[in-house]
């Protein structure tokens, strides 16, 4: 097994006081700072956005494919794109375009920002 | 036909990246603002802030006083503030009776003062469970409660966030605020631990 990258006490220690890492992936910490930045900046109001976050949250409890395990961060992902497609700031099908293209990058590419990667050492 | 893209194919890590990307070239996001937010809730901000307001409250009854009385101003008064944060009601434990906090519609939780939410807080079957059984959900989490205490559940709502105010551990009399500071836990401000 490869060592952990984070020492367990150290500035650079995840919370550990929380019990747990924060973000389970890179990938949801983006999508956390999306939302709060945004909202930081006025782009709309944490209830709206809280809105779209219970209704998504509420769609996947009431339907989803079988043996899909409960992603907070899938909702909350969903949520935010639903709310700046509603305001007219990123359209829904442009980034599924966007995120289509970013799909199609050769392997090894070396721009690392919330790809999976799975080389270990 | 073009080369369609399977939306399976899209996962959340991409879809991310994607808006993070459009976001940017619009100028609607500021990558350094973001990854300053970031480092704050994964770093910086977290159930220690918690903690410091209860040890404080332990200590000094006027404070006690405002905190329950107005908890956003009180726990102001120790520089915890922010989003998520804009109207905390504080929860008082007493011999009779314990409280805890859930969010039934998604996962509503006082940033400012414990950190983001741990996993068990956001999963739909605590958040289904904890208002149908709550004694039932506390025992299983470790928490058996004598039938005399009265459980009360608090649903967060997009209004206001709650934080527990335990009671205060007996044998703790000569206990300095830093050394009562680090026998407050996050479940215990949760309210599935007492």
């Amino acid at each position: 097994m490869s060592t952990p990258l984070l020492g367990i006490d150290g500035p650079a220690a995840p919370p550990r006081d929380n019990g747990e890492l924060v973000f389970a992936e890179p990938w949801e910490s983006r999508a956390f700072g999306l939302a709060v930045t945004l909202h930081a900046a006025g782009a709309f109001t944490w209830d709206d956005f809280r809105d779209h976050l219970v209704a998504r949250i509420a769609d996947w409890e009431r339907s989803h494919p079988d043996g899909e395990c409960y992603s907070y961060y899938r909702c909350w992902l969903q949520a935010l794109e639903s709310v700046v497609a509603d305001r007219g700031l990123v359209g829904a099908g442009e980034v599924a375009v966007r995120a289509g293209e970013l799909a199609e990058r050769p392997a090894g590419h070396d721009h690392a920002d919330g790809a999976d990667h799975g080389h270990g050492h | 036909m073009t080369s369609s893209i399977n939306p399976d194919r899209l996962s959340p890590a991409l879809r991310t990246e994607a808006l993070e990307q459009l976001l940017t070239e619009r100028g609607l996001v500021d990558p350094a603002v973001m990854d300053k937010f970031i480092s704050t809730y994964e770093n910086d901000v977290g159930p220690l802030n918690g903690a410091k307001v209860v040890a404080k409250a332990w200590t000094d009854p006027e404070y006690r006083a405002r905190l329950l009385a107005e908890g956003t101003g009180a726990i102001k008064e120790l520089g915890f503030a922010g989003p998520q944060g804009e109207h905390i009601v504080v929860l008082e434990n007493t011999a009779a009776l314990h409280n805890v906090v859930t969010c039934t519609l998604c996962s509503c939780y006082p940033w400012p003062v414990l950190g983001l939410p741990p996993s068990w807080y956001k999963d739909p079957v605590y958040r289904a469970r904890i208002v149908r059984e709550p004694r039932t959900v506390l025992a299983e989490m470790g928490l058996e409660l004598v039938a005399d205490v009265e459980v009360k559940v608090w649903d967060s709502s997009s209004e206001v966030r709650y934080l527990v105010l335990p009671l205060r551990p007996a044998g703790t009399e000569g206990a300095s605020e830093e050394e009562l500071t680090a026998l407050v836990t996050r479940d215990m401000m949760v309210g599935v631990a007492r």
